[in-house]
């Protein structure tokens, strides 16, 4: 999948990748995707519900069995 | 744009491992785009002290105390296993090891946040807590009706 930014969160855990991800999501534009690579498990269920919350889009997760990797769309400021 | 949802939360201990459980809970909602409150009561109290220099406070009891109950987030202990330090030395190094960050750094979150942090005036009244005994941007301090205040119009709140 395409992304217009990528974030890595290797080897951090909860709520590191989340907060991370808010920060960046922050200073992206509208219709922009951003690439979360990360190894905690959680990520599964908590990047949904902060989209969920914020009003973002979950695009996609790829669960590549040590890697994580999220795509999260920003559909709102 | 629609109003903050809020999330407030009490902490009243001051263990190393429920002010993590605080904090982690206080920065996500605030990743999360929610309003946050977090009123420090009694030990807790203990977790924004700061770290350096003495807190003066007036009367024998009052300073005795605050001699023996130091606080500070870097004094933070274990609520189990602390073994006289050695617990909580493993597990501080446990967290650096995993990248996690330290009581201090999510205190240093909170603040960028906006979190409000808010020392409860009476259990600062009891242990003779001035105002300079906190952290930099803790806010002043308010009561219960303060708290219940946050506390009705929030629709998270949660006592540590």
């Amino acid at each position: 999948m395409q992304a217009d930014e990528s974030l890595d969160c290797f080897g951090l855990m909860c709520p590191m990748p989340i907060i991370k991800t808010a920060q960046v999501v922050k200073k992206m534009k509208i219709g922009q995707v951003l690439e979360i690579v990360a190894t905690d498990k959680g990520i599964k269920q908590d990047m949904p519900a902060w989209c969920k919350t914020t009003g973002n889009e979950c695009l996609a997760i790829e669960d590549k069995g040590e890697e994580i990797k999220v795509y999260v769309k920003k559909t709102r400021e | 744009m629609a109003e903050k949802e809020k999330f407030t939360l009490v902490l009243f201990s001051g263990d190393l491992d429920k002010a993590l459980a605080a904090f982690i809970l206080a920065t996500t909602a605030a990743s999360m785009g929610m309003e946050v409150t977090m009123f420090f009561t009694f030990w807790g109290l203990n977790v924004i002290k700061r770290n350096e220099g003495p807190i003066k406070s007036k009367g024998i009891m009052r300073k005795m105390l605050n001699v023996l109950n130091r606080g500070g987030a870097s004094r933070l202990k274990l609520s189990k296993f602390n073994m006289l330090g050695m617990g909580t030395w493993m597990m501080k190094k446990l967290m650096k090891e995993s990248k996690y960050p330290s009581i201090d750094e999510f205190i240093e979150m909170a603040k960028e946040m906006g979190i409000k942090m808010v020392p409860c005036s009476t259990s600062c009244g009891i242990l003779g807590l001035p105002d300079d005994a906190f952290t930099d941007g803790v806010m002043s301090q308010a009561g219960a009706a303060f708290f219940l205040g946050q506390a009705r119009e929030s629709k998270t709140t949660l006592f540590i």
